[in-house]
């Protein structure tokens, strides 16, 4: 018996469980990368059209933060840049999650021992999640370039393509299989694989922001940050336009250290545990714990702290080269002319750090989604039986979970709003405008988030079994309208069903009170039906 | 006398599956009430309706004397509860969930409490993560054991705790009943039914198909006899309610009668010089097989009763 004996029986297992998951996954992505070329060859009739869009790309400061650098004029180059962002992301998500579920979820419920005890390799369990990850990924980079060619683009750079997605998707799975060995829990692990999608996605909007201009107008150079990030090396395999194809070397060379790396810890831990051995605490509670607030608050806490943290600091950055991107613009009359067409009465700046918080404020509804959906799994986990057995009502139980997540997301908005404000105005003295701008954009954009969250309680009272589906659904959907929609020619009904559609576009138009209102009068609706229904189900592990 | 926990024709049903099927579940104030089934007869979703978890699809259910849906708060500081398979949050110290879950039932006796944790010889200090089954389970049975309570529902409390906390539990559990508590000890281990219980209910396929005291339940059932004697005993096995089992020579025999029945049996054996008599009256294991005897053939359900059997068969007194 070797050390990966069982694993192939492992991988059939594991395509068992993901039989609907991953193919859904691969379907949404790939289909993605189809209809932005469908819509980018609708929008761009002749080759005028695309050097014009191109070297607006190329010049644009917010275009190159927010979806990575030009490369040229082809049509196929042109709809990479433009989606690679977004697919990235999703990618790397899928990956992680899968390699997270097969290793440090089975540890976590106990069905590893199990495993574990039957005639299987110690390292047989880790192998099966990544080869089901990797072998994801080939699937998906396939599927991709396969519906590239469906959209009559050439092969070679719907190779190039594939390739650059599916890299990303190995990269990641690494990333989560070195979380899975170090973190104690499932969540933790998916935590660490977030923050590292996180930092890798800063990386390369610092470097392509700070990057050059080529010579030909329609390429951005990026400066060496973009050259630390993965996002970054698949947009640096430019396809269609340069198809640098040795690039996909970094990312096997980095899937094969990471994995390296996840193995020889692996080798090193006991089954169950996590690299950082379980302390004893303290014997008695302190009287803060015991309360259905303090239950709820100790559950909760170092979510809130993680995505505070992270989206803070983010915030910060993006506002620490707002300076830049100004000075980007002032060099180009062109751009400065299309950018006041797009926003009259606006500057640069404003539009800049709209487009930011609009950024921001969807990721801080992955915290609400996240806080939210911790009450279903309270529930399954069947740690909400004995608390609801106690003198504690349902209401109050749910009330005080929705109040940190919707507390905690006026906050994370608010606080990441003071201090993107507060670096502007250190660096340029434009302290009010900073500080009061970024701080109503963010809150303007906590509405919305705090309606999506409604959403999110009223599946958890209606449907249980639905809600984790149905909240990601939702929060993936508004994450592709946001950054996509606009381009796609999504129907305007569609778009609308996002409620970061309606946010007031602050600081770059004034504020308006109305939609504002109505979006937090659809998050109070929506929660009162969700905690309405919740007192009417049934509840516990049977729900 | 009142009763505590009252239900009428109780049903709930999941889907398809019709999980309670018209229960009927008495149970009066100061007894220690044992809840005897397999897995899936339906205890634990009876008990998750009294407590409001489950909404009862029909029938009544009462605890004491109110709705436990409409008053399931006012009711919870009234009872604890102790679950069988208990699930806790990992990374709180088995402590800090004992005086957690006190704390959100409204009040909490640190001395009892501590002493509890010394009796069941759990370290409070520990994360929950790095607990046993059997350590779990001695948290749950802390924090609701250590309320000050009217009524105890305790759901297989004992599953996974080696045989010296058992001792323990049942020796706690009869205190309790001492200080005038009610308890619904629901369990699939006969010897402790057995050892603790006033009265009886056997819920099987979602229905109460026997109950009463062990004494009336044995009432209904047959005792085990072997006699010899110094005249032939063969004309015994021609009474009613009387059937043989073995028969060594004409002056011994091995029989089975009907409880009610014995008197007459005793009656009969006066004039023949009796040597030696041995009534034993059917265990609670014989009562149980009684019930699911049939189920013992087939397939279904069998796997849970060699369990049942075996753990009641281990500690027969």
């Amino acid at each position: 018996m070797t050390t990966l004996t069982g694993t192939m029986r492992l991988i059939r297992l594991g395509l068992r469980r993901d039989r609907i998951l991953l193919p859904t996954w691969i379907v949404a992505i790939a289909g993605l990368a189809s209809a932005t070329v469908a819509s980018y060859t609708a929008m761009m009739s002749d080759a005028a059209q695309r050097l014009a869009t191109a070297t607006y790309a190329a010049g644009n400061p917010i275009a190159r933060l927010m979806d990575g650098p030009a490369s040229g004029t082809d049509l196929g180059a042109m709809s990479m840049v433009e989606s690679y962002q977004v697919l990235a992301i999703l990618t790397a998500l899928m990956s992680a999650q899968a390699v997270v579920r097969h290793t440090r979820q089975d540890e976590e419920t106990g069905r590893a021992e199990l495993i574990g005890s039957a005639v299987v390799g110690r390292h047989a369990r880790l192998t099966a999640a990544l080869a089901i990850a990797l072998g994801a990924n080939v699937v998906l980079g396939a599927a991709v370039a396969g519906a590239l060619v469906a959209s009559d683009l050439g092969l070679t750079g719907a190779l190039a393509a594939g390739l650059s997605v599916a890299g990303i998707g190995w990269v990641f799975a690494a990333i989560a299989a070195v979380a899975a060995q170090v973190f104690a829990t499932a969540r933790g692990a998916n935590a660490a694989a977030g923050a590292a999608l996180g930092v890798a996605f800063l990386l390369r909007a610092v470097g392509d922001l700070l990057g050059h201009v080529a010579d030909s107008g329609v390429q951005v150079i990026s400066a060496w940050p973009s050259w630390l990030s993965p996002i970054g090396w698949g947009q640096q395999m430019r396809p269609f336009h340069e198809d640098n194809w040795w690039i996909a070397g970094l990312f096997v060379g980095l899937t094969v250290a990471l994995a390296w790396v996840a193995f020889a810890l692996a080798s090193r831990r006991d089954v169950g545990a996590g690299m950082v051995p379980a302390r004893t605490g303290p014997a008695y509670a302190a009287p803060s714990l015991g309360s259905n607030l303090g239950l709820a608050w100790r559950l909760q806490r170092v979510t809130l702290l993680t995505w505070l943290g992270g989206l803070v600091a983010l915030t910060a950055v993006f506002a620490s080269v707002a300076e830049s991107a100004e000075d980007l613009v002032g060099e180009n009359d062109q751009l400065k002319e299309i950018l006041m067409r797009l926003a009259p009465g606006a500057t640069v700046v404003d539009l800049y750090f709209t487009l930011t918080m609009a950024l921001i404020g969807i990721a801080a509804a992955g915290y609400t989604v996240q806080v939210l959906l911790r009450m279903r799994a309270e529930e399954t986990t069947g740690r909400l039986e004995p608390v609801l057995a106690t003198a504690v009502r349902r209401r109050s139980w749910m009330g005080r979970h929705v109040s940190i997540a919707f507390v905690g997301t006026a906050a994370i908005l608010a606080l990441s709003g003071v201090v993107g404000g507060a670096v502007y105005g250190a660096m340029t003295g434009r302290w009010a405008d900073g500080i009061g701008g970024l701080v109503a954009a963010g809150l303007a954009n906590a509405a919305a988030a705090l309606a999506l969250g409604g959403f999110v309680v009223a599946a958890f009272g209606l449907v249980p079994r639905w809600a984790g589906a149905l909240a990601w659904s939702a929060l993936a959907a508004s994450l592709v309208v946001g950054q996509l929609g606009a381009m796609l020619d999504l129907p305007q009904s569609v778009l609308n069903i996002s409620p970061f559609t309606h946010v007031p576009a602050i600081p770059a138009e004034s504020f308006s009170a109305a939609p504002v209102l109505i979006l937090l009068g659809v998050a109070a609706a929506l929660t009162a039906v969700g905690m309405l229904a919740f007192r009417r189900r049934d509840a516990g592990v049977v729900a | 006398m009142d009763d505590v926990i009252h239900t009428h024709s109780l049903v709930k049903s999941f889907g398809r599956t019709r999980a309670l099927d018209g229960v009927d579940l008495t149970v009066t104030r100061g007894e220690v009430h044992g809840f005897l089934g397999p897995n899936g007869a339906g205890k634990s979703t009876t008990i998750r309706v009294l407590l409001g978890l489950l909404r009862k699809d029909a029938g009544e259910a009462t605890l004491l004397g109110r709705d436990p849906w409409r008053d399931a708060v006012e009711l919870h500081r009234r009872l604890a509860y102790v679950p069988g398979d208990v699930h806790l949050w990992p990374n709180l110290t088995g402590g800090e969930a004992i005086d957690l879950l006190a704390a959100l039932r409204g009040t909490a006796d640190r001395r009892r409490r501590d002493e509890l944790v010394e009796r069941f010889q759990l370290d409070p200090t520990k994360k929950c993560s790095t607990y046993s089954k059997g350590n779990r389970q001695k948290v749950a049975m802390v924090a609701g054991l250590a309320a000050d309570a009217e009524l105890f529902l305790l759901d297989e409390p004992t599953s996974g705790l080696d045989p010296l906390m058992e001792t323990v539990f049942q020796d706690v559990v009869r205190q309790m009943r001492d200080a005038g508590a009610t308890v619904l000890l629901s369990s699939h281990i006969l010897a402790e039914a057995e050892a603790l219980c006033d009265r009886i209910s056997i819920i099987r396929e979602g229905r109460v198909v026997e109950s009463g005291t062990l004494a009336e339940l044995r009432h209904l059932t047959r005792t085990a006899v072997h006699v010899t004697a110094q005249h032939p005993v063969t004309d015994l096995a021609a009474l009613p309610g009387v059937s043989l089992v073995a028969a060594e020579d004409d002056r011994s025999a091995q029989l089975e009668v009907d409880t009610s029945q014995l008197g007459a049996v005793v009656e009969h054996l006066g004039p023949r010089g009796v040597l030696t008599l041995t009534c034993t009256p059917p265990t609670l294991e014989e009562l149980f097989l009684r019930h699911y005897g049939n189920e013992l053939n087939g397939s279904r359900s069998r796997d849970d009763l060699v369990t049942a059997s075996s753990a009641g068969g281990t500690e027969e007194s």
